[in-house]
């Protein structure tokens, strides 16, 4: 059984009176046991807004989102918090600085899930020793967040996201702010724990190159909807689709420009009230043709394990 | 109290000279208002015509007043009065202005709108008047005084608390805290609210001067305390008409001393924000 | 022939924690058209660097030594009134978070109106058109609409093009872009920097590029200077600093970056943490206590300069 399923998960965001955002649109996916999965697309896609219905602190205005075939889709997110599902599904925000809570000490902010939702003997055992695994000296825990590194206070986050022991955890950008020589240790950090505590990942970030060393398998959205879907490997190495193809000739290397690098030209299309008969890429694409502005390509499987939403690929 | 705060609050003081000096006249006037009966040196109500309008004199440090009363000794008592009251209103302004805005800010939607509108409703009222047609309406009373104070910063504060806590509505750290299995309102009252304090400690003591400022205004117009009753606004009051004619003291004194009252409170807000704010620690 | 040349520049900053020494002896030089990256992390003086060669430093700030010339003018002994007739004209600069770095509440037309206005002979009735030209030179689409947006009303790839319009209303020598496309998403980025690339090659207009990402710079940057800690690490031509790397936190910065294809186990990453620049017992090598090469002298010793090639110049006392 999956850790997570997601099945035609919709979520529009009224504006104004009669146009509705398209943030997230008919998103189907799965998450399997201590599975990888990374989630990239440009700012705008949907992924922080997927990410939070994933996470149960936003509610979907369509489709289900399932947990160990459980529908825990239909719990509001105002009494998530209540349910025993609360600790399995954990998250890891981008901005460490701005996820803890400045008023609160390293120990505080670890100890507060375990507080709230865990067995409250031995705490002081529990959260040193979920410190230890995460490579945060003892003594640093009394400290409050200003007084901690970057690389630190990510590891606070860390540590308080999986102090429970979650099945799935979220990861949205977790080392983008912290410079690249910390980041390493972070990511092999990451690594570590997945493997130790068998969780699932869902990892979003715009390093394209950390989300290919990190992920088993990696979804591409486009305003709203799955692009591409396939095993992180290939998809790099054999991208499907016109905007995956754009994304990875876009990661700048070591060694100069590519000579394909293909710069996308045109404006991203809006996701207010979109035309469902146009391809949502359609405006940009390199390999634009008639076709798709008439009809929609449905994502569908080209080969096993490999969805691609396109015409022509 | 631990350690590690004395020991801030003392960084604090020490950085500062200006916050050092607040806070000593702030102990000051507290002390005034504890041990005031105790250590006036004579009795404030006590009257002796046959003294009245004597100047300042090694007698009566700060002179007597028309009914011969000492105005050091009334002066000493009155701290009492003038504090109770600038504390009790305060407290009770911020403890429902504070909540009340906290809710509109972080909830919105309904409860913001009703909030605003009780907000706004007072506001449109000029406040000092209200509060006149407060005790005036209620009686002539120390509680109606505390009351209509309260009644008429409660805007003041709901509109701080408001726009803090929407500000950090969104804060990284409040998906976290809910992340963490919290309820809206605990995250609200645990979390968020903790963070909305510092800058509101500058607003409360601000406040206090104001506060007391205008319970002797109240009682400089007639509302509210009554003589004989000691009370800074009421003495200024009784010292006004003796101005013209060279009797200078009956007026100056407690005026003097109001002043300085106010002044210790708004200096000392700076102060109260920078302990409170953990950011200062180093 | 230099257009910019930083010479032996040492600078720090007064606060109420003590001095932060933030800039020591780092010295640089950009030729005209050339395009020069200088690569460092958070702390590592760069973008502190750049403000001085504006002379746009905070108040707190004081330069302690050394001399910065840009075609021939002594920009630190320069006064106020020629300074201006420099920036925004001869040396424009570019920034992070394009959105917060236009004026919110100016239309982008009129921003780029007062930059011609203040700066170039251009008259009244020739704004507007200048205006707009200027817009479609960045490749924004439908300019005669967007001349009249607010920045809000923009992304963020499109508030960028605008601030380089800004930049090269007045046709600069040198363009300085502080981390422009941190931000912004990787095919916006490949957008943004063709862009740079190509008006830097068209006006013969010398770039300095200031980034984190090693990668970006190794695409676009014909020399590279690495920076660590206010020091001046290394500086070499691209091609020559990636292939054989002479400072060891070149080396550790190159394997930390990972690669297409890499695999976590052989990502490398720097121990230690940046030293406290406020410190007065900071060893000759700031990198000293990070360093697994690091030998006696680099704690006491002058830290000297080698040549490793022609053009690639590295400050260690043990390079590789």
């Amino acid at each position: 059984m999956n850790v997570l399923d997601c099945v035609e998960v919709k979520m529009h965001f009224p504006v104004g009176k009669r146009a509705l955002l398209h943030a997230v649109d008919d998103v189907s996916f799965s998450i399997g046991e201590g599975e990888s999965v990374g989630l990239v697309g440009e700012s705008g896609c949907g992924k922080s807004t997927l990410v939070r219905l994933v996470a149960r602190m936003l509610d979907p205005t369509a489709g289900d989102i399932i947990y160990r075939g459980r529908n825990i889709g239909f719990i509001p997110s105002r009494s998530f918090a209540g349910t025993q599902f609360r600790r399995r599904i954990q998250m890891v925000f981008q901005d460490a600085t701005d996820s803890l809570n400045p008023r609160h000490t390293a120990f505080d902010a670890i100890a507060e899930p375990v507080r709230r939702l865990g067995t409250a003997g031995n705490l002081a055992g529990q959260v040193v020793d979920t410190a230890r695994k995460v490579g945060l000296p003892e003594e640093l825990l009394p400290r409050y967040p200003h007084q901690l590194s970057g690389g630190q206070k990510a590891r606070v986050g860390i540590a308080r996201a999986i102090v429970l022991q979650p099945d799935l955890l979220v990861l949205d950008e977790p080392t983008a702010a912290l410079d690249v020589s910390v980041q390493a240790t972070i990511l092999r950090l990451l690594a570590e724990l997945k493997a130790s505590l068998g969780m699932s990942y869902l990892f979003v970030s715009h390093d394209l190159n950390v989300v290919r060393m990190l992920c088993d398998r990696v979804i591409v959205m486009y305003l709203g909807r799955i692009v591409e879907q396939g095993p992180a490997e290939e998809l790099f190495l054999r991208p499907g689709h016109p905007y995956t193809r754009a994304l990875v000739n876009a990661i700048p290397s070591i060694g100069g420009r590519p000579a394909d690098r293909e710069v996308l030209h045109g404006e991203p299309r809006s996701p207010i009230n979109p035309d469902p008969n146009v391809c949502r890429f359609f405006g940009r694409c390199p390999e634009q043709r008639d076709r798709c502005r008439k009809e929609a390509p449905p994502l569908r499987q080209v080969r096993p394990g490999v969805q691609l939403a396109c015409h022509f690929a | 109290m631990n350690a590690a705060t004395l020991r801030h609050v003392r960084y604090v003081a020490t950085q500062n000279p200006v916050t050092l000096a607040a806070f000593l006249m702030f102990t000051a006037l507290v002390l005034l208002a504890i041990a005031g009966p105790w250590i006036a040196p004579y009795d404030p109500l006590a009257s002796d015509t046959a003294n009245a309008l004597k100047p300042p004199s090694a007698r009566n440090w700060f002179g007597t007043d028309s009914l011969g009363r000492d105005i050091l000794s009334r002066i000493m008592v009155a701290a009492r009065l003038d504090f109770g009251i600038a504390v009790s209103a305060v407290a009770a302004s911020f403890a429902i202005g504070a909540t009340l805005g906290a809710l509109a800010g972080f909830f919105g939607g309904w409860a913001d709108r009703i909030i605003g509108r009780i907000a706004d409703t007072i506001m449109a009222f000029p406040l000092f008047v209200l509060a006149m047609g407060i005790v005036a309406a209620l009686g002539n009373t120390v509680a109606n005084i505390v009351l209509a104070t309260a009644i008429i910063n409660l805007p003041f504060y709901i509109r701080v608390s408001r726009a803090e806590v929407n500000v950090r509505r969104n804060a990284g750290y409040v998906e976290a805290a809910r992340l963490a299995g919290n309820s809206d309102l605990r995250v609200l009252a645990l979390h968020v609210f903790p963070n909305v304090l510092p800058p509101m400690m500058v607003q409360i003591s601000l406040n206090m001067g104001w506060a007391i400022l205008n319970a002797a205004g109240l009682s400089f117009i007639g509302l509210g305390v009554r003589p004989p009753q000691a009370e800074w606004g009421i003495m200024v009051a009784e010292g006004a008409t003796y101005i013209i004619s060279g009797e200078w003291w009956v007026a100056l004194f407690p005026g003097a001393v109001l002043m300085l009252a106010v002044f210790t409170f708004n200096l000392l807000g700076d102060g109260l924000r920078d302990v409170m704010d953990p950011r200062m620690r180093t | 022939m230099s257009l910019l040349e930083v010479r032996d520049l040492s600078l720090e900053f007064r606060t109420r924690s003590g001095t932060v020494h933030a800039l020591e002896h780092v010295n640089l030089e950009v030729a005209k058209g050339e395009t020069l990256g200088i690569v460092g992390e958070s702390g590592s003086g760069k973008s502190v660097l750049c403000f001085a060669m504006l002379r746009i430093l905070d108040a707190a700030a004081r330069i302690t030594s050394g001399s910065i010339a840009f075609a021939g003018m002594d920009m630190l002994r320069a006064s106020e009134s020629s300074l201006q007739q420099v920036r925004g004209r001869e040396i424009s600069m570019i920034f992070q978070n394009p959105r917060t770095a236009l004026n919110p509440i100016r239309r982008v037309g009129r921003q780029i109106e007062d930059v011609l206005a203040t700066h170039s002979a251009t008259l009244r009735d020739q704004l507007k058109p200048k205006a707009i030209e200027a817009l479609a030179k960045v490749r924004i689409p439908d300019p005669e609409r967007r001349y009249r947006a607010y920045p809000f009303e923009l992304s963020g790839g499109q508030c960028q093009r605008v601030m380089i319009a800004l930049a090269l209303a007045c046709d600069p020598q040198l363009l300085i872009a502080d981390e422009p496309t941190t931000g912004l998403d990787v095919t916006t980025q490949a957008a943004i920097m063709q862009l740079v690339s190509d008006l830097a090659r068209e006006r013969g207009m010398a770039t300095i590029l200031i980034t984190h990402d090693l990668a970006l710079a190794s695409e676009y940057c014909d020399r590279i200077v690495v920076m660590h800690a206010g020091h001046m690490v290394e500086a070499a031509p691209t091609e020559a600093l990636f292939r054989a790397p002479a400072h060891p936190y070149t080396a550790r910065l190159i394997a930390s970056t990972p690669a297409p294809g890499q695999s976590i186990a052989t990502l490398a990453s720097v121990p230690g943490n940046l030293p406290d620049l406020r410190r007065v017992d900071l060893p000759s090598c700031r990198f000293q206590e990070r360093c697994e090469r690091a030998l006696p002298e680099c704690v006491t010793g002058t830290l000297p300069t080698s040549i490793a090639d022609p053009g690639h110049l590295v400050r260690c006392f043990n390079p590789l």
